[in-house]
């Protein structure tokens, strides 16, 4: 099991050997899943070879906004996070759950369960670890267990990275969950590079992660490198360009349903859903029942959905939550607020996803500070 | 507003017509002028029924909301209408939303002010009581004749 | 590591079986209730000896090739051969349901959510209210009542429908009208001269009954909008949010508190209810589109 990270040890891995960890996983039957520059945007694809990787580029993210850009150095993982996570892998948004086929009976039910392949996820952040381990507790729970996602968790091996950057969308700090990994991990790697050294700071946080690790090309480190990774991390908390304040946050939320910046972010708000297809954490899905042409044969498929979808709380003839409004509510809601009493933990790892890809560019740290502020007036007096 | 244009607002509001002009001043005592925006609830099912209004301009609607319906409306009403009866009635609850659907010009009661200056003047309550009754009147006859569905032929 | 989802609901039946796998249950009886209503009986024996349900709870009733809908289990729980569902046609899976036949084949996940509070009504006056189809999802309360009768105090069932022919399981109720075990009270809103019950609102009713608020514990089913406007009624009674217990509904589609469809506030309605005390969800009530 992962253990934290203050006492494991550390050794140095040099960047032209970053292709030896690849094919060190290749060779123990994992797929490797790792980013790469794909329609102008950083998306996770196989990786085969270390020089797919997004080498010198990095991304400029603001509310809306969303750019690929060169860097001056030829960084492996020298940007922040795309739009896609690692729930795209563990919580696929297309699977079949049962067939049934009609007979002389009336119908029976097929398992068509299948094995699940190994993956290895190559750069894994802060804010996507811990967004795995909110999504252990939804789908791993004591009262409910989803037996896919326990299959791919357990054929998943993660290698993490250490950010170097902060985008201006970022703020896993404020939820603490970031941005040096702490945990859940099996390797982490911190991308050391300046004029006169690229190498990767090496930790294992798990036994099989060790021992991969110790059949690479490993140097010992120094000092330096040491001090040069915690300055490293340093920078990056103070670049983030966000932050939410979380304390008192779950009752100032929940007791404010009829807050007026609901109204004026619904104003805003298009109900597109794209904020929950690129939340890490988001997990609500539908069912949908297709037969075949004979009739003879029915799947029941689960699909990712969206709370802000119209017909998301349908209820014999209307919606619960027509108006988005009362949708934009339920999504903030529950990410800040229910998730809480419901998983213990915030819905929310700060890795500013819906900030930068909503399309008109609504940033939920703006809507939860305005909400606190004292709610105006309801009736006027002349 | 001073008290001399409250006063000539109250007067000239058609659900007062014929009132004492003595009691006049006894309802200036427990009145204020009030606007409210349209998509403002101004009456709440299950609040307490502190007021009343006299509505000079504006429309409110009357309604109930049930989840997966939205909000069914019974009644509209506007400038010349008053709105809200429970603060007649034992327990003083509103029994129904009134929701402003464009903006709201009212004189506003104090209940509790107008239900005591009625204890103290029974002839002031009886003015008042004669007004709302024809009102209660007609909306439960209203109301009757929706329940029977008078649309329906079939049995 | 459990296999498969598993309920979290500590009742019988439900130990083993994979909660999101249908199993193949045989119809025994359909029949319509009311003009857009029909009741299912189905046999229990593909369930499994354990299988049972606690008043209140609902299965996910799948009509092939369609899809699967939340329907409350509305029979005896005593009877444990028999499963007895209402189903109101409203859209594309229970008009496939309703258009079943014996014989035909439905696919059952349950049961699942949480019960009635009969136990803690154990002592006090078990004041049942049910608006139209809402009797069906608390008639089990009054089987399971009836069958232990000395626990109780008074029973009364409230009753209120649109019409007379909108009245569900009216020859059971004219049974129980002359059942002194139990008192029932009726009311519709409109009605030909046929009918001598009353005619009115059912929260007119609740004041013709004697009440002994602080001995009463009040279960209340049927269209949200009447659910809150019987709890303020109660509530001006003298009966207190925590002695009412009430049963919600939300849009469902997995029931196990995985696809987040039935989100009402913080709870699930699949496994936090549907049953919840009104002292945690009348506050929510009271604010549109939660």
């Amino acid at each position: 099991m992962p253990t934290r990270g203050t006492e494991t040890p550390k050794y140095r891995l040099a960047a032209t050997h970053l292709n030896r960890l690849i094919a060190a996983l290749t060779n123990d039957g994992y797929t490797v899943i790792g980013p790469s520059v794909k329609d102008g945007a950083i998306l996770y694809t196989e990786i085969e070879d270390a020089n797919q990787l997004p080498i010198g580029w990095t991304d400029e993210q603001e509310a809306g906004q969303y750019r690929l850009k060169r860097r001056d150095d030829k960084a492996y993982f020298g940007f922040n996070v795309g739009p896609q996570s690692w729930k795209d892998i563990l919580f696929p948004a297309d699977r079949r759950l049962w067939r049934a086929v009609r007979d002389e009976t009336g119908f029976h039910i097929e398992d068509t369960r299948a094995p699940v392949p190994k993956v290895a996820f190559l750069g894994m952040r802060a804010c996507e670890l811990a967004a795995i381990a909110i999504q252990d507790r939804i789908f791993m729970s004591e009262s409910c267990s989803d037996a896919d996602y326990v299959s791919r968790r357990e054929n998943a091996f993660f290698v993490a990275v250490n950010c170097g950057q902060a985008a201006s969308t970022c703020f896993c700090a404020s939820m603490d969950t970031g941005p040096a990994v702490s945990g859940g991990f099996d390797i982490a790697l911190t991308e050391m590079i300046d004029d006169t050294r690229h190498d990767f700071l090496v930790e294992s946080g798990s036994a099989r992660g060790a021992k991969l690790v110790d059949d690479l090309p490993i140097l010992p480190v120094q000092l330096e490198d040491i001090k040069q990774v915690q300055a490293s991390l340093r920078r990056t908390v103070q670049q983030m360009g966000r932050q939410l304040e979380t304390s008192g946050l779950k009752d100032v939320l929940q007791q404010n349903p009829d807050h007026p910046r609901w109204d004026e972010v619904a104003a805003r708000c298009l109900t597109c859903g794209n904020c929950t297809m690129v939340c890490p954490t988001c997990f609500c899905t539908t069912v949908e029942d297709v037969t075949d042409l004979t009739g003879g044969q029915a799947e029941r498929w689960r699909k990712w959905d969206t709370c802000f979808a119209l017909d998301f709380s349908y209820l014999y003839g209307g919606s619960v939550r027509s108006s988005a409004k009362s949708r934009y509510r339920q999504w903030m809601t529950h990410k800040l607020a229910h998730w809480v009493d419901q998983f213990d933990t915030s819905g929310c790892v700060g890795c500013g996803r819906c900030i930068t890809w909503c399309p008109v560019g609504i940033d939920i740290t703006e809507e939860a500070a305005a909400i606190r502020e004292q709610p105006a007036a309801i009736e006027g007096v002349a | 507003m001073t008290r001399q244009e409250l006063s000539e607002l109250i007067n000239s509001h058609p659900f007062l017509e014929g009132l004492d002009p003595a009691f006049l001043s006894t309802l200036v005592d427990c009145a204020g002028n009030v606007r409210i925006e349209a998509g403002q609830l101004v009456l709440r099912e299950g609040e307490s029924a502190d007021r009343f209004y006299l509505i000079t301009e504006g429309v409110v609607a009357l309604e109930y909301f049930a989840p997966g319906r939205g909000a069914v409306i019974f009644q509209r009403l506007g400038g010349g209408d008053v709105l809200g009866v429970s603060w007649l009635v034992p327990p003083y609850r509103w029994a129904f939303d009134a929701m402003v659907e464009e903006q709201m010009q009212a004189i506003a009661f104090d209940a509790r002010c107008l239900r005591a200056k009625c204890d103290e003047n029974p002839s002031l309550g009886y003015q008042i009581l004669n007004r709302f009754l024809p009102k209660l009147v007609e909306r439960l006859q209203a109301t009757r004749l929706e329940n029977i569905d008078a649309y329906r032929t079939d049995k | 590591m459990p296999t498969e989802p598993t309920s979290n609901q500590a009742h019988t039946g439900m130990a083993e079986r994979d909660t999101l796998i249908p199993v193949p249950v045989p119809i025994l009886r359909v029949w319509a209730e009311t003009a857009d209503t029909v009741s299912l009986m189905l046999d229990t024996e593909p369930l499994g000896a354990k299988y049972g349900f606690e008043p209140g709870q609902f299965n996910m009733l799948y009509a092939f090739g369609i899809g699967d809908v939340p329907i409350s289990i509305s029979g005896d729980p005593n009877d444990r051969g028999h499963l007895m569902h209402t189903v109101r046609r409203v859209g594309a899976v229970t008009e496939a349901l309703a258009a079943l036949e014996t014989g035909d084949t439905v696919g059952l996940r349950g049961p699942f959510g949480t019960a009635w509070p009969v136990t803690e009504a154990a002592g006090k006056d078990v004041l049942i209210i049910a608006g139209g189809l809402g009797l069906a999802p608390i008639r089990p309360v009054l089987y399971r009542c009836l069958s232990e009768r000395n626990r109780f105090g008074r029973i009364i069932l409230v009753m209120g429908a649109r019409e007379p022919d909108l009245i569900l399981y009216r020859d059971e109720i004219h049974t129980w009208q002359s059942d002194d075990r139990l008192e029932v009270l009726l009311t519709v809103d409109r009605a030909e001269p046929a009918w001598t019950g009353d005619i009115g609102p059912v929260t007119n009713l609740i004041s013709k009954i004697d009440l002994r608020p602080a001995h009463t514990l009040a279960m209340v089913c049927g269209p949200e909008l009447m659910m809150r406007l019987v709890v303020r009624v109660l509530l001006e009674h003298d009966i207190e949010l925590e002695q009412i217990s009430l049963s919600m509904e939300r849009n469902m589609k997995c029931a196990v508190g995985l696809c987040g469809h039935c989100q009402f506030g913080p709870d699930f309605v699949c496994k936090d209810g549907p049953v919840f005390l009104a002292s945690r969800v009348f506050q929510r009530m009271t604010t549109r589109e939660i």
